[in-house]
């Protein structure tokens, strides 16, 4: 392949790419601004290497090994559910933990075992003191007061919390900045409408609310996710309301108004990025919300069902056994840990939108 | 030894690899009584060399050399402290800010904010310090002062404003009076009665004063000295007659010889009509109460008629607020208005957003401030393509790529420069992309909303000679609103000059510039092409 010569010369400018892809010189001098924000930008990589490792929980911390090698042939429990025959025995399911099970196996072949035998619900019943038991090699950070294994739990809680405070996040965004885009664009009658929609709606009580819930339904995942958004998405449409009542007189959208363009276009294609930079500095803020949230609810009883595995419930039984410190303090670190990497994001995108600062 | 004495003046922003120098070497010497300008184009220093007179950049951020000395009356200023610093700002030198919008404290009545200053230099509080306000606001010639001392600065218009700004610089009967820019926002007229103002209190204080400005008019009027500034460094000085006779340096000779010129086109006069309103309307309704009754109208254009032809250019003079901009958008349909407006003789007036669609194409409009109008997120190749998209006037992205290619070239720009985003573009060169994605869809009618006055003044004359050339090549027709009567003049044949809604005069150019009827129309070319304030009660103050 021979090398394409600058067709301007020396006067050419570089354009910068992110993975690959040309992108415009005002989001390069942003990644430059955010990469320079080290304690943000390390917060990130170290954020994402953990939600990385909690996505492939199940490949951490199972009680079903791995690979099993078992009389000649191979076996995958993580991914097939065995029944219990194959190895030898007579139950539908297959608890690789049996003692009895173990040792068929072990006699005509092996078995690979993740780092962590347990799952979030496996109960250890080799404990040898009373459940909650303290760390030790068998169980890292001990086991909480059913005597299950606390790292198992942790990894488990912290891929659910922030699943669902990317979920949350996520769609609160999406409908936030449509209802704020629709208002501040049009402006009149649909603004102040919808305005006075938002103040009465936002003085329901949420919390009553989920309590109501949680008596008529068992509150599971998407049940709360979904009571959640209906009122965590108005978190954005006062920013995004205000940046398209800015942009909407601005000369290069009246240019396109003069050229023909639609109003859907206008305001997706030349609105929506101004109120695109309010918006992106939320979202870590917002993030953060919907993760305490949901571990409040949890704490209080009132989330995810009796047995998921969960931060605000790890922190009600550190709150309930108080002799055993281990789980208070393993969920506080942990929510302490996540909640600040995530505030250093939003701190370094912040950074990086602001165009008053600049580049040291 | 003089008044103030600069020497070797450098600053420097930022540091390490991204670190601009904005002035360098700059020195020179100001006397007592003398004014002395400073011009240049935008981004020239020299606005950065007033401040660092007064030591008001933002230091650490902003650096002086280390030969940088500034004198003012045997006093080191460059590193004085802090108290040294606050008794010469503001008290033995004033200076006067270009926006008289931002630099008043809109919370503040105009006697508190000339009452401050005086609270700290002169130590006057109360009566005394109101009947010095009273005095200061008479001498620079507020009308009805004893009224406006309690007003707030949204009530006062923008050259009030500016009046006020001068009567808190002059409060303390300063030295030296920086004016950096100080009639560039204000309407012409209004700048003819600013500058005759200050050079009115300049012989009575005996102040020397730094005029900072782009404009050379303005300097040949006012400055017995001339300093011309580019790129951070001065090029030139001199006795303001001999720069303006004999320049030496090709920069000023390019400076001096930007003056809008050339003469309008002349087109066959019966060219086929283009464009035509008829007894245009726009009222906006003032509404009070809580029933929100109308009570009133703000008549921003209030019966005005226009034609425009083939090949010819309408220009649309006056002052801001005048309802120029509102006539060209309401022409456009893109402003709510009564009265009748045709298009190819099709009446449009009735049409709706989808009907208008087709007809966009050919009618487009260019708008005056080339940073505003380009999304600064879209390449030029996405910018000038848009209406392509609109109208479907490709076939395929080679197509119209091509296009837009040709259209960059038509306007003096550079092919392949069409990837690259409006940021690495100069003023001027944004203007011509933004003339391109007017001129791509091949439009018969265009609205030229004040296309020049963001520029600089050798980028305007350019501007000028383009629209001039596309205008005889696709025999264009225009409708050009400017506040620049200089550069009108170097384009439009027909001239409508608009007052409060209203046309005060309409004629062919000859006429109007050369023999106008109206004393506003005479009172508003004496002030624009020669710097004259009428007092014939003509114009507002």
């Amino acid at each position: 392949m021979t090398a394409a010569p600058p067709a301007a010369g020396a006067a050419a400018p570089t354009h910068p790419t992110f993975l690959g892809r040309r992108i415009s010189p005002l989001t390069g001098r942003r990644l430059a601004s955010f990469r320079a924000n080290r304690r943000g930008f390390w917060s990130l990589w170290i954020f994402l290497a953990l939600f990385l490792v909690s996505l492939f929980a199940e490949f951490v911390a199972n009680d079903r090994p791995f690979l099993v090698k078992y009389d000649g042939g191979y076996y995958w429990p993580v991914f097939v559910d065995y029944p219990e025959e194959t190895f030898g025995g007579f139950l539908p399911h297959t608890d690789y933990r049996d003692p009895n099970i173990a040792e068929e196996i072990r006699a005509k072949g092996w078995m690979i075992w993740p780092l962590i035998p347990y799952s979030y619900d496996t109960i250890n019943f080799d404990l040898t003191v009373p459940a909650p038991a303290p760390p030790s090699a068998g169980n890292w950070l001990g086991t909480d007061d059913q005597g299950r294994d606390v790292v198992a739990r942790l990894i488990y809680g912290f891929r659910i919390s922030v699943l669902f405070g990317l979920t949350l996040t996520l769609a609160s965004s999406v409908i936030g900045i449509a209802a704020g885009a629709v208002q501040g664009y049009f402006g009149g009658l649909v603004d102040l409408l919808f305005q006075r929609f938002i103040e009465i709606w936002s003085g329901l009580p949420v919390l009553y609310l989920l309590i109501i819930l949680a008596s008529v339904v068992e509150p599971n995942f998407w049940w709360l996710l979904s009571l959640m958004l209906l009122f965590s998405w108005m978190a954005l449409v006062g920013v995004v309301r205000a940046e398209f009542l800015r942009a909407r007189n601005f000369d290069y959208v009246r240019a396109a108004r003069a050229l023909g363009v639609g109003d859907t276009v206008i305001m997706i294609r030349h609105v929506l990025p101004n109120a695109m930079v309010a918006t992106l500095t939320f979202m870590p803020f917002i993030l953060n919300g919907s993760i305490t949230t949901l571990t409040s609810l949890d704490f209080l009883g009132f989330g995810l069902p009796p047995g998921s595995a969960s931060l605000g419930e790890l922190l009600s039984q550190g709150k309930a056994n108080l002799q055993a410190p281990w789980l208070g303090l393993t969920a506080f670190a942990t929510l302490a840990l996540m909640l600040s990497l995530l505030i250093f994001v939003g701190e370094a995108v912040r950074d990086a939108f602001d165009p008053r600062k600049t580049v040291r | 030894m003089a008044l103030l004495e600069v020497r070797d003046l450098t600053v420097t922003f930022g540091d390490g690899p991204r670190a601009v120098e904005a002035v360098r070497g700059v020195s020179f010497d100001l006397e007592r009584g003398e004014t002395l300008a400073i011009v240049g184009e935008s981004g020239s220093g020299k606005s950065v060399t007033a401040l660092s007179i007064l030591q008001l950049l933002p230091y650490p951020h902003a650096r002086h050399g280390a030969a940088t000395r500034i004198r003012f009356d045997g006093t080191e200023l460059v590193g004085a402290p802090p108290e040294i610093l606050r008794q010469v700002r503001g008290g033995r030198i004033g200076m006067v800010f270009q926006e008289p919008m931002t630099s008043l404290n809109p919370l503040h009545t105009v006697a508190r904010q000339i009452g401050e200053t005086l609270l700290l230099h002169k130590g006057l509080t109360g009566e005394p310090a109101r009947a010095r306000t009273l005095e200061l606001l008479s001498m620079v010639g507020l009308a009805n002062a004893a009224d406006r001392l309690d007003a707030y600065p949204h009530q006062l218009s923008g050259g009030q404003r500016q009046r006020v700004m001068i009567a808190m610089a002059l409060a303390t009967e300063p030295d030296i009076l920086i004016a950096d820019e100080p009639t560039t926002a204000v309407d012409v007229t209004i700048q003819a009665q600013l500058l005759k103002l200050l050079k009115e209190l300049q012989a009575r204080f005996g102040m020397a004063m730094l005029l900072i400005t782009h404009d050379l008019g303005i300097v040949r009027n006012m400055a017995s000295r001339v300093l011309v500034m580019t790129q951070g460094e001065v090029v030139e000085e001199g006795p303001t007659a001999d720069i303006f006779s004999s320049p030496q340096h090709p920069y000023t000779r390019r400076l001096l010889a930007a003056e809008p010129k050339g003469q309008p086109l002349v087109p066959p006069a019966d060219a086929a009509e283009i464009m035509r309103g008829d007894d245009i309307k726009v009222w906006f309704p003032i509404r009070r109460g809580v029933l929100r009754r109308t009570v009133g109208h703000i008549k921003a254009v209030d019966g005005v008629s226009v034609s425009v032809r083939e090949g010819h250019t309408v220009g649309v003079v006056g002052e801001s607020g005048s309802g120029k901009t509102t006539l060209g958008l309401a022409l456009l349909r893109l402003q709510r208005s009564e009265g009748r407006i045709a298009f190819l003789g099709q009446p449009i007036d009735q049409l709706g957003w989808r009907a208008l669609r087709p007809l966009r194409r050919q009618m487009q409009v260019v708008f005056q401030d080339p940073y505003g109008s380009l999304s600064p997120r879209l390449s030029v190749m996405d910018i000038v393509a848009e209406g392509i998209g609109v109208h479907r006037l490709a076939r395929d992205s080679a197509e119209k790529r091509a296009m837009v290619e040709a259209a960059l070239a038509e306007v003096g720009l550079d092919p392949a420069t069409a990837d690259r985003y409006p940021h690495e573009f100069s003023g001027g060169q944004r203007q011509r992309i933004a003339i391109a994605r007017a001129l791509v869809l091949k439009p018969r009618f265009v609205v030229l909303d004040e296309p020049t006055s963001a520029l600089d003044m050798s980028v305007q004359a350019q501007i000028v000679d383009l629209l001039r050339d596309l205008q005889s090549r696709h025999r264009l027709a225009y409708l050009f609103i400017s506040h620049d009567l200089k550069v009108v003049r170097a384009l439009a044949d027909t001239v409508i000059v608009m007052r409060d809604g209203k046309v005060v005069e309409a004629g062919p150019s000859d006429e109007i510039f050369d023999r106008p009827r109206m004393d506003y129309t005479k009172a508003l070319m004496a002030a624009a092409l020669r710097l004259e304030a009428v007092e014939t009660g003509a114009v507002r103050t």
